[in-house]
């Protein structure tokens, strides 16, 4: 009833209305994808490629910055122990100039001290060299005064000698 | 707080009280409230009220002759849901461009000439070359005999088999209807004259399409002058749509060569939901665009089209061949296939007409309560009584239909991309 009574004119296609929506829908078809849907679409592919971008360089970077730091560290181990290489170096030098101090020191010591010893010993040796001529000559001196004394007896002479010997003596 | 709220509702229920009030207004010269339209055989405002002449057997009524009959709630609700000649906010018939085309050759000008009441209901008191407007539709008269110019118009009369006629004081005379294509299928068929007036539906979709293309290349500059800048604003807003449009619609249906159609699904998507939209626009003429068959035969006829021309040979042959099926199924498939091919676009044009038609529909009914329970008039308590309720039902409604108008231009898009998906797939799954 509803439908044979009443003009149910949305049901009809109508010629005007088919005419019309197809041109203006396919004109805006047309301009929107011209002006909006193709420059949108990519914009927000371009948006989307430099997001990726940004976050692998930005993943890059912070590898980059991750190896940096490791070899850092190695650096600093190496220079670490490098340091502590060239320390101990310079205590051992230290030690060695020390020691190789201290030996050339005793070295001059005891030279000085030999040295000494000969002197000694040549003094010594010149002393008794001159005592041993000082005594030849107090002997020949002797020896001429009894030489020149008149020996009277061999009591007498004895006498004499002896007291020569005891002064020899007690040189 | 409990004042507020008093105040609120004080005001709500005045402006009910005022609309009910202006709607019955208009029909004060034809010497009683009478709220309805004037689809059902009664008469109304703003006609003469002169002799009435039975013309036809089968009437009720003379032509012209004011009755107050009850309100048809029905007869309402398909008027509203329409097509017409004059845009009309309520009572206001603006006046559109006609181009009329009959064996006497084209008519153009606008429907002003019919002189309508600027407040009334679209019923013209003037018959230009054998047109007249009724109802804020043009017809024209099948009779050889009526003079062509301007001939002074009495009044208009429907009969029970949907037939309308004028009368000119002296005589009745039976109106075409403008010619559609349904072959009779639903009441119309080619009659004396062809409409290709620039009607409230085509006016709308004017409106709307402009208003998308302004804020499209609006956000579209967005994009270059603000290069590298988060989107905000309009372009944030619509850069929601179109991603989930190329997301969630275009790249699953169609597959790899989704950018090919992506212009056409957002073009689709976007000129859907502006009309389900402009058309739940409160008065604002509550066009009834992608709720008119014509509409959505355009819309799927496309589709159809693009699927046909863009299917490759494994289309085909999934289609014509079927490889893979026993011999003796494929007689049933192949048939089947291929009625599919046709009732797939079939579907889409009638489910956004039936969903959007039915949503405005449902939308007058609800305000039609206020009628019906105001007993046209009579009993002005079981007006207001109903103006609460229907105020409700219709905002949830409203609700309600915000979600239908998404969903159906979601539904419209995401088929047409499967469709499209299914003609270029390439990969062989049998």
């Amino acid at each position: 009833m509803l439908f044979t009574l009443l003009e149910f004119n949305p049901i009809k296609p109508d010629f005007g209305l088919i005419f019309w929506t197809t041109l203006i829908f396919l004109i805006f078809w047309f301009l929107m994808s011209r002006v909006a849907f193709t420059p949108i679409k990519n914009a927000l592919k371009k948006r989307e490629n430099d997001i990726q971008d940004a976050l692998d360089q930005s993943k890059k970077a912070r590898e980059e910055l991750a190896t940096m730091k490791a070899d850092n560290a190695k650096m600093q181990a190496q220079a670490n122990e490098e340091r502590a290489q060239i320390l101990q170096q310079a205590k051992d030098m230290k030690n060695s100039i020390i020691t190789e101090a201290k030996d050339k020191a005793k070295d001059e010591a005891n030279k000085i001290v030999a040295n000494a010893k000969l002197e000694i010993d040549n003094q010594r040796k010149a002393a008794v060299t001159d005592i041993k001529n000082q005594a030849g000559i107090m002997a020949i001196e002797i020896a001429e005064s009894l030489l020149k004394k008149n020996l009277k007896g061999d009591a007498e002479q004895e006498g004499l000698v002896n007291t020569l010997v005891d002064k020899f003596n007690l040189n | 707080m409990k004042a507020f709220y008093m105040i609120r509702l004080v005001a709500f229920l005045s402006l009910v009280f005022c609309l009910t009030f202006s709607m019955s207004a208009q029909h004060d010269h034809a010497g009683h409230d009478h709220t309805g339209h004037d689809h059902s055989g009664h008469d109304h405002a703003g006609h003469d009220h002169g002799t009435a002449k039975a013309g036809a057997d089968d009437s009720h009524e003379g032509c012209g002759h004011a009755h107050g009959g009850e309100f048809d709630v029905a007869a309402t609700a398909m008027h509203h849901i329409s097509d017409a000649n004059v845009y009309s906010i309520g009572p206001l018939q603006i006046p559109l461009p006609v181009m009329l085309k009959s064996d006497d050759g084209w008519k153009v000008g606008m429907s002003s000439m019919f002189h309508p009441d600027l407040l009334g209901h679209g019923d013209g008191h003037v018959a230009v070359d054998k047109y007249v407007l009724q109802g804020g539709i043009v017809k024209r008269v099948q009779d050889a005999s009526f003079p062509m110019g301007e001939v002074k118009v009495k009044g208009f009369r429907h009969d029970k088999k949907d037939n309308s006629y004028v009368c000119t004081g002296d005589a009745e005379y039976l109106l075409d209807p403008k010619s559609t294509a349904d072959g009779g299928l639903f009441g119309g068929g080619i009659t004396s004259f062809m409409d290709f007036s620039l009607t409230k539906n085509v006016t709308s979709m004017l409106l709307v399409c402009l208003f998308l293309f302004w804020i499209f290349r609006k956000a579209a500059k967005a994009y270059n002058n603000q290069d590298g800048v988060a989107p905000k604003g309009l372009q944030g807003m619509l850069e929601t749509f179109v991603v989930f449009i190329r997301d969630e619609v275009a790249i699953p249906f169609v597959g790899n060569k989704w950018e090919k159609y992506f212009g056409f699904l957002l073009s689709v998507f976007f000129f859907i939901l502006g009309l389900n939209l402009y058309g739940q626009i409160p008065f604002f003429g509550g066009s009834n665009v992608t709720g008119n068959l014509s509409v959505t035969l355009v819309l799927a006829l496309l589709t159809f089209i693009i699927t046909t021309v863009s299917g490759n040979a494994h289309y085909w042959k999934h289609l014509l061949v079927a490889p893979g099926i026993p011999l003796l199924v494929k007689f049933i498939i192949i048939p089947v296939e291929i009625m599919g091919m046709f009732i797939k676009p079939l579907t889409l044009m009638l489910r956004l007409f039936a969903n959007i038609t039915a949503g405005h529909i449902v939308m007058v009914v609800f305000i039609g309560f206020i009628f019906i329970f105001g007993k046209s008039g009579e009993s002005v308590g079981g007006a207001l009584g109903a103006s609460v309720g229907s105020a409700l039902l219709t905002m949830f409604m409203m609700a309600l239909e915000l979600i239908v108008a998404l969903v159906q231009a979601f539904v419209f898009t995401m088929l047409t991309a499967s469709y499209f998906g299914a003609a270029t797939e390439e990969v062989e799954h049998h």
